[in-house]
Formats: structure tokens, sequence, C-alpha cells
């Protein structure tokens, strides 16, 4: 059973095929564009949030100002967290969609490499 | 009493007869640990939020809204942001690149066992503080329930712990997902009832409802107060409240994506797309079910008061009260039904991952150095385990009883698996020169920072009037160390920079020359697990 777990690895999955795969131009092209979404995206909501407990910490006045009949900035920031963690979701749904394809081109071409060998 | 009795009854008939089904299904390591890799996103969705949505989330966030306000609603928005981090950074690559543990990912390139013994000891750790307060949950729950049934505490405990056996040690990974699944389901209907039903109370005007929200009137120290529950600070005040908010946040945001019970369900799908579907799925869930709290906090504050709910149970207890004052005993009965079932379920996911990690990174790996002396061996000893963290938690649960805020101590969990587990979780998925030196340093210094902490601050030390209840003592009677309650924002750093010194001071060419194969591994999922084919 565990044997038939495992995905068919490349043929000669030694190291050197795997370095072949990290050096090739689409495996760094793939890298380069996660980290472009992926990093951005962290330190934003990271920003965004630690945002919040930084101001209701230090600045307690101003975030107990009312803006909505009793409502007060405080708890409109707390609820729009909720709301910026679902678009990055969203947003993060939608840039891995290319990474997937990219990922599936990738390991064709890949296979396709290992058999012309 | 009988009403309450007749629900978790048939949650618990329902249970044992998926623990029955799965059973039959269930054979072989991958399918014992983790249930075959075939859940898919909706189920794992519903199996992560049914997880993260504990008796600490129902029970003890809105018992901190309902006495604390918007300082507690802190705690709910911490719920939803943990899994921006697990999203971003941690479900995919760890799903691509281990087996059933974190311990794998750590092990693929680093020696293992020095690194799988760690991971399991932190493992262990942190299902130690979530467990705790689970349990405690349970007893102040049948604290409430209870009191006249001829039923114990104690037998209450044990009926508790024997059932969480059952799931885990007959139905595995697959039982205790759909537990997980079926609670989830269960829970967030309630809350959505206890939503309407609050709404209603305010004759569904948001208006009216914040501005009974604002003018909460109770006693402190014997005086009567009126405060607005809206506004911050009625938890977190200086000198060290902002800094201790700041720290509680590091505990949500790199804590949950360290804690085991919820990574374990990463390995339940068949594929790093599902997994990244189920991330989505949870945080739609819990995000629903965390902004409900706030209304059932401030519900329990305007409707029930919290000198009703400091008199009738105590903190954890606010939500139960609530449905009481809206809808009566029967009602009462069901949402109590329903906290038990949530633990229950809880408890299952907990002990299953401190099986999972116990069996396979610590005694096969560690001490019989990766192979099964005999086939089975692994569930064998999963098994074994599960039984006797499930004799062991029940004898914790006895000794301690009803005390601290569940919630609060759920939150110190996550300090551990933020301190210590996560930073050496991200270094060795992003770190080429990462090595077995800065993952050992990393989890030791990070395992150590939280818990020493933990134990120097405020929630243990403190020196009591002597006029106070046994129950509501500290441990240490002496002035706190360490002022604040999390100890997040210095443990943090502290793992990492232990995780990097340690990686500098230490050598090892083996472990940077299998990095492009874990780069390309947990980017790409060649080699990855796969599902089980029937």
């Amino acid at each position: 059973m565990d044997a038939k777990e495992k995905n068919t690895l490349p043929r000669g999955s030694d190291q050197k095929e795997w370095d072949r795969i990290a050096a090739s131009e689409e495996f760094r092209h793939l890298l380069a564009l996660k980290k472009r979404f992926i990093l951005p995206a962290f330190l934003f909501f990271f920003v965004y949030y630690f945002a919040l407990p930084v101001s209701i910490g230090y600045a307690p006045k101003f975030m107990s100002a009312c803006v909505l009949g009793t409502v007060n900035l405080a708890y409109l920031f707390a609820l729009s967290q909720f709301v910026v963690g679902w678009i990055i979701a969203w947003a993060y749904l939608r840039a891995a969609a290319k990474f997937d394809r990219l990922t599936k081109d990738l390991l064709q071409k890949s296979a396709g490499a290992q058999g012309g060998r | 009493m009988s009403a309450s009795l007749a629900v978790f009854l048939a949650f618990v008939l329902s249970t044992l007869a998926i623990t029955f089904w799965a059973a039959q299904r269930s054979h072989g390591a991958s399918a014992y640990f983790a249930a075959g890799r075939q859940i898919s996103a909706w189920q794992n969705g519903f199996a992560v939020a049914g997880d993260f949505m504990s008796a600490a989330s129902f029970l003890g966030i809105v018992g901190l809204i309902a006495l604390q306000g918007f300082d507690g609603f802190l705690y709910s928005v911490g719920g939803l942001v943990a899994f921006v981090t697990i999203l971003l950074l941690v479900a995919e690559p760890l799903r691509n690149a281990g087996k059933y543990t974190v311990g794998d990912v750590l092990a693929f390139r680093l020696r293992p066992r020095p690194v799988r013994a760690m991971a399991a000891l932190s493992t262990l750790t942190i299902i130690t503080f979530y467990m705790i307060a689970q349990m405690v949950g349970a007893g102040a729950l049948v604290t409430l329930l209870l009191t006249g049934s001829g039923i114990s505490f104690d037998m209450a405990v044990v009926g508790v712990g024997i059932l969480m056996m059952v799931y885990v040690i007959f139905g595995g990974m697959l039982a205790t997902t759909w537990v997980q699944i079926v609670k989830a389901m269960l829970l967030l209907s309630c809350t959505v009832i206890l939503t309407i039903l609050v709404l209603g109370h305010f004759h569904f005007h948001l208006g009216e409802f914040f501005s009974a929200a604002s003018r909460v009137a109770y006693h402190q120290k014997g005086q009567l107060v009126v405060k607005d529950f809206l506004q911050p600070g009625l938890r977190y005040k200086p000198p060290y409240g902002a800094l201790d908010l700041i720290s509680l946040g590091m505990a949500f945001v790199f804590g949950t994506a360290g804690a085991p019970h919820v990574l374990v369900r990463f390995y339940t799908v068949p594929d790093a797309q599902t997994a990244r579907k189920s991330v989505v799925w949870a945080m739609m869930l819990i995000g629903s079910f965390f902004i409900m709290t706030s209304v059932l906090g401030l519900g329990a504050a305007t409707i029930v008061g919290p000198d009703f709910i400091v008199t009738h149970g105590g903190t954890n207890l606010s939500g139960p009260l609530l449905a009481q004052a809206l809808a009566g005993d029967i009602f009462l009965a069901f949402v109590s039904a329903v906290a038990f079932a949530t633990i229950l379920a809880v408890v299952a996911g907990l002990t299953i991952s401190a099986a999972t990690s116990f069996a396979h990174d610590f005694w096969t790996n560690v001490i019989h150095s990766g192979a099964e002396r005999k086939s089975g061996e692994t569930v064998l000893v999963a098994r074994i385990t599960a039984f006797a963290v499930g004799a062991f938690s029940i004898l914790v649960a006895i000794l301690l009883g009803p005390a601290a805020n569940v919630g609060i101590l759920a939150t110190l969990g996550m300090s551990v698996a933020a301190s210590a587990s996560f930073p050496v979780i991200l270094l060795s998925v992003f770190w080429r020169r990462f090595n077995t030196a800065g993952a050992v340093a990393g989890l030791s210094v990070g395992l150590l920072a939280a818990i020493g902490l933990i134990l120097a601050g405020p929630n243990f030390m403190g020196i009591d009037p002597s006029n106070a209840t046994a129950t509501a003592r500290h441990l240490i009677q002496a002035r706190a160390w360490f002022p604040l309650e999390n100890p997040g924002i210095l443990s943090v750093p502290l793992g990492f920079l232990a995780a990097c010194v340690g990686t500098l001071i230490g050598n090892e060419p083996s472990a940077e020359a299998k990095f492009n194969e874990l780069m390309v591994r947990a980017n790409t999922g060649l080699g990855a697990e796969k599902a089980a084919t029937h």
C-alpha cells in the first residue's frame, strides 16, 4: 500500500535530477512569480493586522471615537480585518491558479526532457 | 436536563456509527494517520474549522467578550487572521513535502533523529496546553448541567475520555475527521440560531443592539459601574496592555501556523491544491463564526449581564447562559450538548495528532531509525499512545476543575507553537543554509522561552488576597517576573534568533545540498504522497 502511495518520481530521481529542475528557467520563473505575490501579500497583511493592536494599544482615545451611532473606530477596524483576510484569500486563489498552470507545464516539460535523454 | 442528555446521546451514537464505518475502511498507516488522503476540500475546511472552533472559542471567547467587551473580540479577529499565514506560507509546502507530521518536513533535509525527537516533544507540549483548555471547559459545563442529576464531575470526565479513546483508537483519522465535520456543522448552526435570537431580542435593529452594548452596568469591587463594551481597554490596560495585545497577535499570526493538530489536517487531502482550497473554506467558516461570537458575547453582556454570569458558573458559561435567557431550559440543554460535543471532537483531534507525532516521529523514526520492525507497528504504537494520552488527560481534568478562562489557556498553547514550531518550519522551507543545529536550537529555545515566560507571567504568578477562593488563586504566590500574559513578543523573536544562531554555528553541507530537492518538491508537488487508491 505504501509503495502505491508514492508518486512516480522522475526516472533516475537522484540529486542531479532535482538540481536540474531547480536550476531550470521555468522553475525559477515560477518561484519568482510566487515570491512576487506572496511576499507583498504577507507583508501587507502583517502590517494591516498589527496596526490593530498597536492603534488600540497606543491611541485608545482616538480609536474609541464613535463613527456610526455608538459603534467606534476600533470595532469597525477589527471587523475590517475579516474582510481583508477574505480578500487576500480570494486574491491568492486567483494567483495560485496561475502557479498551478505553470507547475503543470514545468512538470510536463521536465518529464519530456528526461524521455529524450 | 433530559433534553440535553437526548441531544448529547444522539451525537454520541452518530459519532460511534461514524467510528464503526471508519474502522472498517481503515487499513494501513496512511488510512489510520491521514484518512487515506481522500478528504475533499470542503470536508477538510469543515474539519479544520472544527478543530479551531473549539470549546476555547465557543465558551472562552464568548465569555471574554461578555465580561470584557471589545478586548475579548480581539481573540476572535486573531482566529481568522491566523489562517492567512497558513494559506500563504505553510499549507501547500507542508502538504507537498511531508507524510504525516511536521517532523517529516523538518527531517527531510536535516538529521532526522534529533530533529524528530524535538519536534515530537514540542508537539506534545503544545497539545497538552490545548487539552487542558478543553478539559477545563468540559468541567465547567458539567458543573452547570449535571448538578443534581446523579452524574458526578469525575464520572462525566471519564465518560468523555473513554469516548475520545474509542474514536481515535478504532477509527483513526477518518473517524476523527468526520466527527469534527459533524460537530462543526452543529456548532455553526447553533451559533447562527443564537445570533438571530440575540438580534431578535433587539428587534433586529443593529443600532439598538450596539447602543445597549455601549452601556453595560455591573458591579466591580462592590460598586455599580457602567462601561462601554465596544471600547478597548477593559482587559488590556496600561502600562503593559499595548505590548500584551501585540504579543497576543503574534500568538495568532504565527501560532496557528505551528499548531500540530491543525497542520496534520493538510495530510488528509489528496494534494496541495485541495489543501489550499480547504484553507479558504475554513476561513469562510471560521470568519463567519468569529464575527458571530462578538454578537453572542455582547448579547450575553447586555441580556444576561456580567453580574449574573460571574455568580452562575463564571466566564466560560456566558454562551450557555445566554441561550437559557433567550429561549429557556430546552435551548440551554441543546447549546450545552453542542458545546460538549465540541469538546469531545476537539479532544479527539488533539489526541490523534499527539499519537501520530509520538508513534511516527518518536517511536518509529527516532527509536527505531525509520524502520518498522513489524508491519503495522506504528499504528499499534499510535493506538497505545492514544490510550495513554486519554488516561493522562482524564487525570489532569479531574485534578484541575473549572478555574481559568479556557480561551486564554488555549492561546498560551498557541504562543508555544508560535515560538517553537513556526520559526523552524518556516526556515526549513525557505532558507537554504538552515541545518540541524538551527532546528534543535530554535525548537528548544522557543519552547523554553515560551513556557518560562508563561510561568513567570501574571497567569501563574501573582499575590492573591487571603480571601480568594482556592480555584482562583495563582499557582505561584509572588509578584510576576514578566509583566505580560502573552509571551509571544519576546519568545517568538527568541525562537527565530536561536534558530539563526544555531544554523550559523553549525555546518551541514548535506542539508544545503538537499535544499533544491525540498524546494522543487514543496513548490511543484513532484513526488508528494498520493491518495490511497481503492
